[in-house]
């Protein structure tokens, strides 16, 4: 049997075509970029987490689920301050119930966000940003900048859905009717497809973009940008001259930006940038949020509390300040005492130090496959995989929701979803924490 | 089940002619009835609510509380949340914002002020999931949502052709897609060249490439919206908002509609109202004050609410609500794209945009009414102003176009305004002096009573949107939601402001579906609200053409067509109302 218009739950395109049979041999997942395709295998995976599992001695062993959901509880009702963090490969749906559990513990939860476009939603909060759904850009645009990103690599169908390729209603001949420009240290796969690549030194993202508007606001910069972008003037110029005189722009920022020097005050350039655009032409800018729903966290907790990450409830109401309640600043800073992980494997992308730090203190983790924090967790409840095994909602990078519906069940009797287990822990801890007062 | 009895309440309920009159009500099951049995009346609750103000429970037909750019305000606005928190309690979760709060907050709020129903003014088609998923995380408020539909590329297109029949079918299919309520229209034309960074400035003004004029835009959709037999008229936002001079462009779209026959064809059950509940009207003007301005630039700007105070009055086919401005922050949102640049080229504030494929826009923009500016003042005059001129209340709504003109925490301010001549003084004598010398207000001397209040903000915000079938009154039938005010009627001194702005701000109780749910500002309960939508029927095989075109279209689209749709699961308790009977829109095509 073929199953149609599937959302693939890998990166932040949320490609909503594809299409996957069930044979003999195994899955076929048609219309998938390669790293889709990989996904859809992992339903039958040998590296699936097929039960629950519990640390004793030293040693993950299999356990009965209430066993592992008790010991959970026990974990979460008796810290005093958790972490809860919430990976992005997950719903909005599942992510509310994991803000709610923050909430009534009075711990920080914090996602993906944090490590990845944090910087840039930072920097929205400092400029505003000027964007756009991802069809704008393929009807409309004619000129197209990946700055610091690579989606040919990271985002394989990006190009072809969205931005470069398709043949949009006023870019009917595709490619043909857009200029791409890169920016990137590198010669990446995306630059070497590109018409111009801008190849900038490291980490000098800000005073490019600083230059790039000295220049749009008639003004010369400084001499010495030169030297520390190691952009010809010249040729910023001649990028600008593109900008300005496109029809339709769009600027695809990527964690080069987010995560070189400067962080947050990039975005903020970018954004201002862009936002001066638009008094010669139309201009827009827009992150390419690379996993799956990373961009759903920010939304969810955003209307739920008000702020996009970080949020901490240990007065009883949300507060947010990154550097300090923030993931990494709180595992490096000792300042949680239990941590429960959903969809995200932490040892194997945060520091040492933090990484360390979760081996010490008492760890729930929920995944699909085993990984190295699942390896160090005391309790590891098995996950569900969104999009194949539940229904649910995935916010695509241009903010757009997504409604996805699964094509076969989940393999547990004892759960239908991420929603439903983290809805379980709840009330077990609930139950604990009246009982105790 | 449950009773409740209101006991010696002043009551105030408009719809059904009721000033005053000291009456009890009862209500049963959640619905209001005319009297209880012995033993109902025994097992009820009740409420002494001698020398109270009692009104039906509030109704916002204009705010914006769930959706992309109201969200989009949250996560670029910390500062705006850092002041303003809720802790959470044994039954309420935390929240945070003050112009633009978290949707717990926002709900809390809403109910400890005694109202019990909004309605989001603005829902882009294709960001439909993203409006019911907050809507759906909103407590207490029973809720719906308009849709944007004033530059969407197939309405624009069969428009172009001419085709009201296939707009109507369009717009049926869309709104039991989307699972929306009305039909929003905002910066009509216009928007769509904000995709190439333009606008359209005047009524006649075709734009790029689907070459269609405002005047095409309000007029066919107005007319749709009447075949269909929507229950509210057309909401409109009308071009160039925000310039100085733009009251004309405003009056002469209102004057598109006059001529069409309001007709509402809600299949729906109506509670017991003296007065016609069903609305009278074929055009909505949004938030009249932004639509209003006078001069030629901010150097000579002046109210120009005259012009529209004029034409409102000589017309019967409008209703405004009219944007106050109650001084202080803001966040400026709206689909209207381009008007948010303008904004930000005057303000320079950070500045958010998305506009939606095919479809739409919207901008967002932090912003501070002060009392020291010019140009806030005046439109502080003008949103006073416009309520106070226009003669019959039944043709005005009070709102603050939340969180354009200002918080709708700031609503009992705004009714003390107008219920207090010593309190617009008051203000005007603190504010910058052109708010008197540039607008009318300082001639005023109506002071509006608690009736009309109850006009402005139960009985014609249900009647004009045609939630009044169960809503905005207390008819027989009708919602048990009640308001009780901390004000008696019989000692009432608009003088006094100070305390009536206080009594309106936390009433004495609000009570939803016959349940006592917040008292004194504090939420006692929290109850999920409903969400009301509209399933208008259109004729089938037109509808069927229109969806083969649509078909054709949708690869403009990045969503696919089957992901689409509003699914059912994102209701938590909808209540659907079916419109436009299948043998009466046949009749209407022959």
């Amino acid at each position: 049997m073929m199953f149609r218009n599937l959302v693939c739950p890998v990166c932040g395109a949320s490609c909503d075509d594809i299409q996957v049979e069930m044979t003999a041999e195994g899955i076929v997942a048609k219309n998938a970029c390669k790293m889709g395709n990989a996904k859809f295998q992992e339903l039958a995976s040998p590296h699936r987490i097929r039960q629950p599992l519990i640390c004793q001695g030293g040693e993950m062993l299999p356990s009965g689920w209430e066993e592992a959901l008790d010991r959970a509880a026990d974990i979460l009702a008796s810290s005093s301050r958790p972490l809860i963090f919430i990976g992005s490969e997950t719903s909005c749906e599942a992510m509310e119930v994991g803000l709610h559990l923050g909430e009534y513990l009075g711990g920080v939860v914090d996602s993906n966000s944090t490590v990845c476009h944090g910087p840039t939603a930072m920097g929205i909060q400092e400029a505003g940003r000027v964007g756009a759904t991802a069809g704008q850009s393929k009807n409309r645009a004619d000129l197209t900048v990946y700055w610091g990103s690579n989606p040919l690599e990271s985002m394989p169908r990006h190009m072809s859905r969205y931005a470069v390729y398709p043949r949009g209603y006023w870019t009917r001949r595709g490619r043909f009717d857009r200029t791409v420009i890169t920016v990137d240290p590198r010669r990446s796969l995306t630059a070497e497809n590109s018409d111009l690549h801008i190849q900038l030194n490291p980490n000098t993202d800000f005073e490019l973009l600083s230059a790039l508007l000295a220049l749009l606001h008639g003004q010369q910069p400084h001499p010495s940008a030169e030297e520390v972008t190691g952009v010809a003037i010249r040729q910023m110029e001649e990028m600008l001259e593109l900008m300005k005189g496109c029809n339709y722009g769009v600027i695809y920022a990527g964690l080069g930006m987010a995560s070189s020097y400067g962080k947050h005050r990039n975005a903020e350039m970018a954004f201002h940038l862009v936002q001066e655009l638009n008094n010669h032409t139309k201009f827009v800018i827009g992150a390419l949020r690379g996993h799956c729903n990373v961009a759903g966290f920010n939304q969810v907790a955003s209307y739920l509390y008000g702020y996009p990450f970080g949020l901490d409830f240990s007065r009883g109401y949300p507060r947010y300040n990154p550097g300090e309640f923030t993931a990494v600043d709180l595992l490096r800073e000792r300042d949680v005492d239990a941590a429960l992980v959903v969809c995200a494997d932490l040892v194997s992308h945060f520091p040492a130090d933090c990484a360390s730090y979760l081996g010490e203190i008492p760890m729930i983790c929920i995944d699909i496959a085993s990984c190295p924090t699942t390896m160090l967790s005391d309790v590891v409840l098995p996950g569900v995989i969104d999009a194949m095994e539940c229904d649910g909602t995935f916010y695509r990078l241009d903010d757009v929701p997504i409604y996805f519906q699964p094509f076969t069940a989940s393999p547990f009797p004892f759960t239908a979803s991420n929603q439903h287990t983290l809805q379980q822990l709840m009330e077990r801890v609930r139950g604990r924490k009246e009982a105790g007062s | 089940m449950s009773s409740l009895i209101i006991k010696n309440g002043c009551l105030f309920d408009p719809l059904n002619g009721i000033d005053g009159e000291v009456k009890d009500i009862f209500i049963r099951d959640g619905r209001v009835v005319t009297d209880l049995s012995g033993t109902q009346r025994r097992g009820a609750q009740v409420i002494d609510a001698a020398k109270k103000t009692v009104m039906p429970g509030g109704v916002d037909s204009h705010s914006h509380v769930a959706g992309a750019k109201v969200n989009a305000g949250r996560l670029m606005r910390p500062e705006d949340h850092i002041r303003t928190v809720r802790a959470r309690t044994a039954i309420t979760h935390g929240g945070s914002g003050y112009t633009i709060p978290s949707v717990y907050k926002q709900g809390y709020d809403y109910a400890g002020m005694g109202y019990t129903t909004v309605f989001e003014a603005a829902m882009p088609p294709l960001e439909a999931r993203h409006t019911h998923e907050e809507m759906g995380a909103t407590p207490v408020l029973d809720m719906g949502a308009y849709m944007v539909l004033g530059n969407n590329w197939f309405v624009m297109r069969y428009l172009k052709d001419g085709d009201i029949d296939r707009t109507a079918a369009y717009i049926a299919w869309m709104m039991r897609t989307h699972k929306a309520y009305g039909i929003k229209c905002v910066n009509p034309a216009g928007v769509e060249n904000w995709g190439w960074a333009k606008n359209v400035n005047s009524l006649d003004e075709p734009n790029i490439h689907f070459d269609i004029t405002p005047r095409e835009v309000i007029r066919g959709l107005a007319e749709a919206n009447e075949l269909l037999g929507l229950p509210m008229s057309l909401h409109l936002h009308t071009n160039n908002l925000g310039h100085p001079g733009n009251w004309e462009i405003t009056r002469e779209s209102l004057k598109i509609t006059a001529g069409l026959a309001p007709s509402s064809r809600a299949q729906v059950p109506w509670a017991e109202t003296r007065l016609d509940s069903r609305r009278q009207q074929t055009v909505y003007l949004a938030h009249a004050q932004f639509c209003s301005f006078g001069g030629t630039s901010w150097r000579d700007f002046q109210s120009g609410a005259q012009g529209v105070i004029d034409y409102v009055n000589s017309a019967e086919h409008v209703v405004i609500d009219n944007g106050a401005v109650p001084f202080g922050p803001a966040t400026a949102m709206t689909g209207d794209g381009p008007a948010i640049h303008d904004l930000y080229m005057l303000s320079g504030q950070k500045w958010s945009n998305t506009d939606v494929e095919l479809e739409c826009g919207s901008g967002v923009i932090p912003f501070v009414y002060a009392k020291s500016s010019p140009i806030s003042s005046i439109q502080w005059a003008m949103g006073l102003e416009l309520l106070l001129r226009i003669k019959d209340p039944w043709k005005t709504i009070m709102t603050t176009d939340h969180p354009n003109g200002g918080v709708f925490t700031e609503y009992p301010q705004v009714m003390t305004w107008l219920m207090s001549r010593k309190a617009r003084d008051q203000t005007a004598s603190e504010c910058h002096k052109w708010a008197y010398d540039r607008s009318s207000l300082g001639e005023v001397d109506r002071e509006m009573d608690l009736f009309e209040m109850a006009v402005l903000t139960r009985a014609n915000p249900a009647r004009t949107i045609g939630i009044s079938f169960r809503k905005g009154h207390l008819g027989a039938g009708a919602d048990g939601d009640v308001t009780i005010y901390d004000i008696d009627p019989s000692t009432l001194d608009p003088a006094h402001h100070q305390n009536l702005a206080s009594a309106l701000a936390r009433p004495y109780c609000t009570i939803k579906d016959g349940a006592v749910i917040a008292r004194r500002g504090e939420v006692l309960a929290v109850p999920e609200g409903r969400r009301f939508y509209c399933q208008p029927f259109s004729d089938q095989e037109e509808e069927k053409e229109m969806l083969s075109d649509l078909k054709e279209w949708f690869k403009y689209y990045t969503v696919g067509f089957a992901n689409y749709p509003v699914p059912d699961k994102y209701l938590k308790r909808p209540a659907p109302i079916a419109v436009n009977r299948p043998l009466e829109a046949l009749a209407r095509r022959r």
